[in-house]
C-alpha cells in the first residue's frame, strides 16, 4: 500500500483532534484525522451534545406541567421517548455533518478505521478489519479520548445495566432507575430520567454528591434534588448487581453500614471514565500509561518524541472544552508559534446541566483554605434577582472567592437556571486575571441573571445591594 | 508600481527619525493594518502601519540608521500581481540611505510563477507558505520594554497591579511576559522571588520614578493628608524637573504699553458681536509674527542638531483641575485675529472638559503662560520641553512711565522671555522679545 505522507496526523475526532486538526490546517500543516466511528467523537455523537438535547426535552415536559404558574393551560402532557432520542440523534448528526464539512473546508484529510502507531512516525489504519491506509507524520496527536469505567463486579451490559451509551438512547423511560456516580454524567441522567417521572436512585461513594463542586453547591444540589423525590445516598456502596429477566436487584451498603436491596428495572453506570489507551500501538513506544491515562507534559508531549496526547486520554479535567484547548496549544507548540500559553486547570469552568444547572471555575471554598488564602467569600441567591424571579426560576446562588489581600478571583460556583451561560464571565475575568475591583466596575446588564455575579462580588466585600 | 512606503510624520513637528527595527522582511506578505517597522523619535517609540495589502519587495533602509527624513521611502511593498522585476527603478529618487542593494535573487520564485503554469501539487506548498506567513503576523514580535510603554501607562493585568501593591514592588522595573507584554501573576510572582522579595521587606520602595526615593520624614504629630498623585501631575513633575535640571534656562524682561493694543481691542470688539478679542489673543498673534521675524528662535536642542521648525506653533497654557495642558495654534502667524481667537476659546473649553485630543496638544514649538488675569505683575517661566523658549504675560496695569521727559501713566505689561541657551542665546532672545513688543506695543503692524 502506497504510504500518504502528512506533517500531522491525529488519531480521534473528537472535540480534541479535530479542533486540533483544523488549527493545524490553518498554520499550514498537511493534516489527516483518523476516525474509526463517528466524526466528533463522543462529545458530539454520544456525550455533551445529544445529552443536552434529551435535557432540553426534559427541561420543556418539565415546564408544560407547571405551565399554571405561568398562567397557561396544557392538557393531556406526555413526552413519547422515542422522539425524545430521536430529536437527540438528529441534532448529534447535524453537528457531526457540520464537523465533517469544516475539516473538509481546512482540507484535513478524513481517514474512516482504527488507527495504530507502527514505528516511528508511521500509522496503520484498518477499516473491517482489513488495511485500510498506511500513513507517515513527523508529528503525531493522539487523542482517542476515553470511555465509561466499569468496576470489578459492576460491567454493563447494555440491556439491565447501563453506560451513558444506552442510557442515551432508551426505548423507554424506566419506571425506576440506580444511577452508580454523582458526578457530571451520573447527575445529568439522574435529572433527565427524573423528570420524565422515573422514580430515580443516586448511590455516591463520597459522603456527599457532585464530589468535585463547591460543598455549598452540593449541598444546595443535594436539597433540590431530593426536593424533586429523587433518592441521594451518599457514603454508599453497591455491593452487587443481579439481573433479572426484567431489572435488577442492586445492593447497597449505605454511610452507617446498613445493607439495602434495591430493586430497579434499569442500573446506569457513572463511575469515571477511563482513557482509551488499548490497542493503539502504544507497545514498543516510549508512550507512558499511568492509571488508564497518557502521561504528557505541559505541551502535551508524550516520552516518545513526536507522539503527542491531548484530551479525555490525558486525564482530568475530562472536558471537551478542555480537549479542544489543549489540542490548539499542542499544534501551535510544535509549529513553533511564539507565546504559546500552556493550560491553566484552575481557569477551565465546568458545566454539569442537571436541573438546578451547575456551573464552577477555579478553587472551591475547601480548597481555596487549603492553599493558605485568606478569603473573602460572596454569595448571592436567586431569590434577589429579578429576571430569576420573573423566569419562575428563584431557586439557585452565585458564590464567590477572592483572596482577602490581592483581591484575586479564586473560585466561581453557581446554581441555578442558565448558569451555564453565565460561568464564561468569570472565565474571562479569571483568564484576564481580575480582581473584585474590575469586576464591580463592570457594568452588568439589567434586568439579567448575570446581575448576580455583581452582586456575590459585592457581598464578598459587604456591598451587595439587592439583599 | 510598487507601493512606496515613507517615512511618516508621527507628530507635526517631527522632521526626522530613526529606523528602530523591522517587524518583517523582504519577501513577507503584509495586509493592511500589519505593523511594519518601529520608528523611534524624540518622544516616543512608534509603529508605521502597512496602508496596503502586498508583499514586502524590499527593504530601503536599514534598521538602526539614524535621521531618517521625513516622507523619504523606506521600503516597498509589490502589490497583488506584481514580481520583482516591478522594483527595478521604483522608489529610486529618495533612497541614498540604501543599505546594500537587494539582490533579485532574493526574492522568492513561487509568487512571479505564473500561476497556470504551476501544477496543482505544487499549488499546496506556497499556499501552506501563505498561511504560515499570514500566521506569523499575529504572532509579530512583540515589544517587551513596552510594559512600561510610550505613553507612560504601564501595562498589568489587575491581579499583578494588586500583588504589586501587597508587596511594595515597582511595576516599572518588571518585565511583562503576558501577551502583548502585559506584566501579569507570574512576573510578579517571579519578581518577588528574584530579590524583589527582599525589597518589599526592607523599606518602602519607591513607587514611581518621579517619586523621589527619600521623601523627609514627618516630625510626629504634623497633621497631614496624602494625596494621591495623578498621571497628569506626575507628568508634570517629571517634565518640569527635567526642565529645570537640564535646560539652561536664562530670562528676559521688557514692558510693554498696551494702551493702543486696548484702544484697538475695544475698536475691533466694537464692530461686531462674531468675535471677542482677549490681550491674550493678541499676545498669541504678536508671538508667531515675532517668530517669523526671528525665525533662529522657532527650534529646539536635538543632541547633535538643532531641529529649526517650518511652522510656527503656539502652545499656550491652559489651567485645568489638577495641573495645567498646552493646546497648541498651529500656523499661529498664518491666522487673523479673530480666528486665533475663536480656535482658543474651542481649545481651552475642550481643555476644561478634558476631551484633547493628543495631537492638539502635543508637538509646538514655543510656549505662552499667561498669569495676567491673576494680577501678577511679572514672574519667569519654566520652559515645558523639548521646547526652547516660554513667554511669560503679566497683568496690563497702570503705571508711572516717563514719556518724553515727564512722568506719564500709561497700561504697561511686564513680559519676561525663558530662553533654553543652548539654542538661544541672549541676542536671540533680545531680537525675539523686541520684536514681540513691537508689534504689541505697536499694534497696526500685526495687520502687515
Amino acid at each position: 500500500m502506497a504510504e500518504q505522507n502528512f506533517d500531522l496526523v491525529v488519531i480521534g475526532s473528537g472535540p480534541g483532534g479535530y479542533v486540533a486538526a483544523i488549527r493545524a490546517a490553518q498554520l499550514g500543516m498537511k493534516t489527516a484525522v483518523i476516525e474509526r466511528e463517528s466524526l466528533g467523537g463522543i462529545c458530539l455523537n454520544w456525550g455533551c451534545i445529544p445529552t443536552k438535547a434529551l435535557l432540553r426535552s426534559a427541561e420543556v415536559y418539565h415546564l408544560m406541567q407547571n405551565a399554571e404558574a405561568f398562567g397557561l393551560k396544557a392538557d393531556n402532557i406526555a413526552y413519547d421517548a422515542t422522539k425524545v432520542v430521536e430529536r437527540s440523534r438528529k441534532v448529534a448528526g447535524r453537528l457531526s455533518g457540520g464537523v465533517a464539512h469544516l475539516l473538509k473546508k481546512n482540507k484535513v484529510m478524513v481517514i474512516e478505521g482504527q488507527a495504530r502507531l507502527a514505528g516511528k512516525g508511521k500509522v496503520k489504519v484498518e477499516k473491517d478489519g482489513k488495511p485500510a491506509a498506511d500513513l507517515a507524520a513527523r508529528h503525531i496527536i493522539l487523542a482517542t479520548g476515553a470511555r465509561a469505567r466499569e468496576l470489578p463486579g459492576l460491567e454493563a451490559d447494555g440491556k439491565t445495566i447501563w453506560t451513558y451509551r444506552e442510557a442515551m438512547v432508551p426505548e423507554a423511560i424506566p419506571k425506576s432507575l440506580l444511577v452508580v456516580g454523582s458526578g457530571a454524567i451520573g447527575m445529568e441522567f439522574a435529572s433527565f430520567y427524573r423528570d420524565l417521572g422515573g422514580q430515580v436512585t443516586v448511590v455516591e461513594v463520597v459522603e456527599r454528591i457532585l464530589p468535585a463542586e463547591d460543598e455549598e453547591i452540593a449541598a444546595f444540589a443535594h436539597k433540590a434534588f431530593e426536593k424533586q423525590g429523587m433518592t441521594l445516598m451518599t457514603g454508599a456502596r453497591v455491593g452487587g448487581i443481579k439481573t433479572k429477566k426484567a431489572g435488577a436487584t442492586v445492593q447497597v451498603t449505605d454511610a452507617k453500614g446498613k445493607e439495602h436491596t434495591i430493586e430497579v428495572e434499569k442500573v446506569i453506570l457513572a463511575v469515571g471514565i477511563t482513557g482509551n489507551v488499548e490497542d493503539i500501538g502504544l507497545d514498543g513506544t516510549k508512550v507512558k500509561v499511568e492509571k488508564g491515562h497518557v502521561v504528557v507534559n505541559r505541551w502535551l508531549e508524550t516520552d516518545e518524541p513526536g507522539i503527542y496526547a491531548i484530551g479525555d486520554l490525558v486525564g482530568p479535567p475530562w472536558l471537551a472544552h478542555k480537549a479542544s484547548h489543549e489540542g490548539i496549544i499542542c499544534v501551535e507548540k510544535i509549529a513553533g508559534l511564539d507565546h504559546v500559553e500552556p493550560l491553566i486547570t484552575l481557569n477551565i469552568p465546568g458545566c454539569t446541566y442537571c436541573r438546578p444547572q451547575i456551573a464552577s471555575i477555579g478553587l472551591t471554598e475547601a480548597k481555596a483554605k487549603a492553599a493558605g488564602h485568606e478569603l473573602k467569600v460572596g454569595r448571592f441567591p436567586f431569590i434577589g434577582n429579578g429576571k430569576a424571579i420573573a423566569l419562575g426560576e428563584d431557586q439557585g446562588m452565585v458564590k464567590t472567592i477572592f483572596d482577602a489581600a490581592t483581591g484575586e478571583l479564586l473560585g466561581a460556583h453557581m446554581i441555578g437556571a442558565e448558569v451555564t451561560e453565565l460561568i464564561q464571565g468569570f472565565a474571562i475575568g479569571k483568564t484576564l486575571e481580575t480582581t473584585e475591583a474590575e469586576l464591580m466596575h463592570t457594568v452588568f446588564p439589567h434586568p439579567t441573571l448575570s446581575e448576580m455575579m455583581l452582586e456575590s462580588t459585592l457581598a464578598a466585600y459587604g456591598r451587595a445591594i439587592h439583599i | 508600481m510598487p507601493i512606496k512606503i515613507t517615512m511618516p510624520q508621527l507628530s507635526p513637528t517631527m522632521t526626522e527619525g530613526t529606523l528602530s527595527k523591522w517587524l518583517v522582511k523582504e519577501g513577507d506578505e503584509v495586509s493592511s493594518g500589519d505593523i511594519l517597522a518601529e520608528i523611534e523619535t524624540d518622544k516616543a517609540t512608534m509603529e508605521v502601519e502597512s496602508i496596503d495589502d502586498g508583499k514586502v519587495g524590499k527593504i530601503l533602509v536599514a534598521e538602526g540608521t539614524d535621521n531618517v527624513p521625513v516622507n523619504e521611502v523606506i521600503a516597498l511593498l509589490l502589490g497583488e500581481g506584481e514580481d520583482a522585476s516591478a522594483l527595478e527603478g521604483a522608489g529610486s529618487g529618495s533612497e541614498k540611505k540604501q543599505p546594500a542593494k537587494a539582490e533579485k535573487e532574493e526574492e522568492p520564485e513561487e509568487e512571479s510563477d505564473d500561476e497556470a503554469a504551476s501544477e496543482e501539487k505544487e499549488e499546496e506548498q506556497p499556499r501552506a507558505e501563505r498561511k504560515k506567513a499570514d500566521e506569523g503576523k499575529s504572532a509579530r514580535p512583540e515589544r517587551k520594554a513596552e510594559a512600561g510603554s510610550d505613553d507612560g501607562r504601564i501595562k498589568a493585568s489587575p491581579l499583578a497591579r494588586s500583588m504589586a501593591r501587597q508587596a511594595d514592588l515597582d511595576l516599572g522595573g518588571i518585565e511583562g511576559s503576558g501577551p502583548h507584554g502585559r506584566i501579569i501573576k507570574r512576573d510578579i510572582e517571579a519578581a518577588l522571588e528574584s530579590g524583589g522579595a527582599r525589597q518589599a521587606s526592607a523599606e518602602p520602595a519607591p513607587r514611581a520614578k518621579s517619586a523621589p526615593a527619600a521623601v523627609a520624614p514627618l516630625p510626629e504629630g504634623v497633621a497631614y493628608e496624602e494625596i494621591k498623585v495623578s498621571n497628569m501631575r506626575r507628568v508634570i513633575a517629571e517634565r518640569l524637573q527635567e526642565s529645570k535640571a537640564t535646560i539652561p534656562h536664562f530670562y528676559l524682561t521688557v514692558d510693554c504699553t498696551i494702551d493702543r493694543l486696548l484702544e484697538m481691542r475695544a475698536d475691533l470688539n466694537g464692530r461686531s458681536d462674531a468675535y471677542k478679542l482677549s490681550v491674550n489673543d493678541f499676545v498669541i498673534r504678536a508671538v508667531a509674527l515675532a517668530m517669523r521675524k526671528v525665525p533662529e528662535a522657532n527650534a529646539q536642542w536635538g543632541g547633535n542638531v538643532i531641529r529649526r521648525f517650518k511652522d510656527i506653533d503656539v502652545s499656550v497654557a491652559v489651567a485645568i483641575e489638577g495641573g495645567l495642558i498646552t493646546p497648541v495654534i498651529r500656523k499661529a502667524d498664518t491666522k487673523g485675529l479673530a480666528a486665533i481667537s475663536d480656535e482658543m476659546k474651542e481649545l481651552a473649553r475642550r481643555a476644561r472638559e478634558g476631551k484633547l485630543a493628543p495631537e492638539e496638544y502635543q508637538g509646538g514649538s514655543f510656549s505662552i503662560s499667561n498669569l495676567g488675569m491673576y494680577g501678577i505683575k511679572q514672574f519667569d517661566a519654566v520652559i515645558n520641553p523639548p521646547q526652547a523658549g516660554i513667554l511669560a504675560i503679566g497683568a496690563g496695569e497702570k503705571r508711572p512711565v516717563v514719556k518724553d521727559g515727564g512722568l506719564d501713566v500709561a497700561t504697561v505689561m511686564s513680559c519676561t522671555l525663558s530662553c533654553d541657551h543652548r539654542v538661544i542665546d541672549g541676542a536671540i532672545g533680545a531680537n525675539l522679545l523686541t520684536a514681540f513688543k513691537g508689534f504689541i506695543e505697536d499694534p497696526l503692524t500685526m495687520l502687515l
